[in-house]
């Protein structure tokens, strides 16, 4: 019993390691350790392994399809230690919000090569009122168009192929992207 | 002691209550919405009105998972979501009304998605840690909601004359609904001064400010008070709320325990 909680305890890091370097399903570019979404490993008092998951939004489909394949690479680790026999368990942690300011320097890049803008301007933080937005929103807050780089590009609807993206077009090159959206 | 685990039950089972009034309202708003999916007036509408919806279930799901597990009898978001009669059901008249015209969805999701903006912001303190953490992740994402409505309203209100005078006939047909919003229902009273719950009539004058300037910017006018339905949360729907359950619930009930 000792001697398991011991092995345990001394490979956290590397089974936290695990469930980060696990692609995004739907964006598999970048690892959910690059999306700022694994908020921490540790031991249950039942010597499960518990990871702590946070959802980008509350709806995200891939919720259920990220925290199946966080459980099975956290297995397949504790397979290859020679620890096969301890549970994994994986539980949504709600609290403290996730927001893009979460996504790691190296997720952005990721994600701007494969074409999809990276999150620009400050994270929309709760608290207080809600502002009016009447007209468009500020220019500065504008993404940059990931093909050719312009910053002149427009916003084409702000909810896209995932709840986590708005819809954009390049005026320059005209190509239409995707861009993480402010959250 | 006995007083404390009796007074600590009633109190579980009145935040289930109330975690089943907001559940309720995220969940049949976010199936009124999917219904406009390859309906909606563009392409782009199609996955906007969808990814409202989405946000919504996922709020939904969380509420009602919540208010399983406070009940303490088992059940779960599945069985709370597909397993109940229209009595059982305790969301507002509002977010089951009928679609309408593209208009009218937009009149009802500016009013509504003002009111949870208001809502999730002052839920963002409550002291219950699962409510306030919810409300501190979807006060966020209904930024975003409301933001659509504006946009909209602008363009429906201060665009064509037909499109003004429809959405200012979607503002109309939907307005008599909003009253049920802010009226002082007795399980949220009763969690207000443990700091649980938000006093719904708390929200009524920035909610008001906020739409007006709205509709004014809109060029449209703000409607006058009237009739004042409610009854949603006892329970009392409308005609077309057993439709809506019939299409929600089919598959789960003529497959009970179907999965993915």
């Amino acid at each position: 019993m000792t001697v398991v909680e011991e092995y345990v305890a001394l490979d956290l890091a590397a089974l936290e390691a695990a469930a980060s370097s696990v692609p995004d399903p739907e964006l598999p570019v970048v690892t959910l350790g690059d999306l700022g979404i694994i908020r921490g490993i540790a031991l249950a008092a039942d010597g499960a392994v518990e990871v702590r998951i946070t959802p980008t939004f509350v709806g995200c489909p891939a919720t259920e399809v990220i925290a199946t394949d966080v459980r099975a690479a956290v297995a397949d680790r504790l397979r290859e230690s020679g620890a096969p026999d301890i549970e994994v368990r994986t539980r949504t942690a709600m609290s403290p919000p996730w927001s893009t300011d979460w996504i790691s320097d190296a997720g952005r890049r990721k994600l701007a090569e494969h074409g999809i803008a990276p999150p620009s301007g400050a994270a929309r933080h709760a608290g207080g009122p809600v502002a009016v937005t009447i007209g468009r929103r500020p220019v500065s807050a504008a993404p940059a168009c990931p093909r050719c780089g312009s910053a002149d590009t427009r916003e084409l609807s702000a909810f896209g192929s995932t709840p986590c993206q708005s819809l954009r077009a390049c005026r320059a090159c005209g190509e239409p992207f995707g861009a993480i959206k402010p959250l | 002691m006995t007083t404390s685990t009796e007074t600590s039950t009633e109190s579980s089972a009145s935040v289930a209550q109330y975690a089943l009034q907001l559940g309720d309202d995220a969940l049949i708003l976010s199936h009124r919405l999917s219904e406009w999916c390859a309906h909606s007036p563009e392409l782009e509408e199609d996955v906007a009105l969808a990814n409202l919806a989405l946000d919504l279930l996922g709020q939904a799901r969380t509420l009602l998972t919540y208010a399983g597990s406070l009940e303490g009898a088992g059940r779960s978001e599945d069985d709370l979501a597909f397993l109940r009669t229209e009595r059982e059901f305790r969301n507002v008249l509002l977010v089951e009304q009928p679609n309408g015209d593209f208009a009218a969805t937009i009149a009802r999701q500016l009013y509504f998605a003002t009111y949870q903006s208001e809502l999730y912001a002052a839920l963002c303190d409550s002291t219950d840690p699962e409510l306030s953490a919810l409300a501190a992740k979807a006060v966020k994402e209904v930024a975003y909601h409301r933001d659509h409505a504006v946009q909209w309203t602008l363009r429906l209100g201060d665009g064509t004359e037909e499109s003004h005078r429809r959405m200012q006939a979607g503002l109309e047909q939907l307005w008599p609904y909003t009253a049920e919003l802010f009226f002082a229902d007795p399980i949220a009273s009763a969690l207000v001064e443990s700091g649980v719950a938000v006093d719904p009539r708390t929200l009524r004058p920035a909610w008001e400010a906020s739409v007006a300037g709205v509709v004014d910017a809109a060029t449209l006018t703000m409607p006058a008070d009237g009739w004042q339905p409610r009854g949603g949360r006892t329970g009392r729907h409308s005609e077309g709320f057993g439709l809506l359950l019939g299409e929600m619930q089919a598959l789960h009930r003529q497959y009970p325990g179907a999965s993915w």
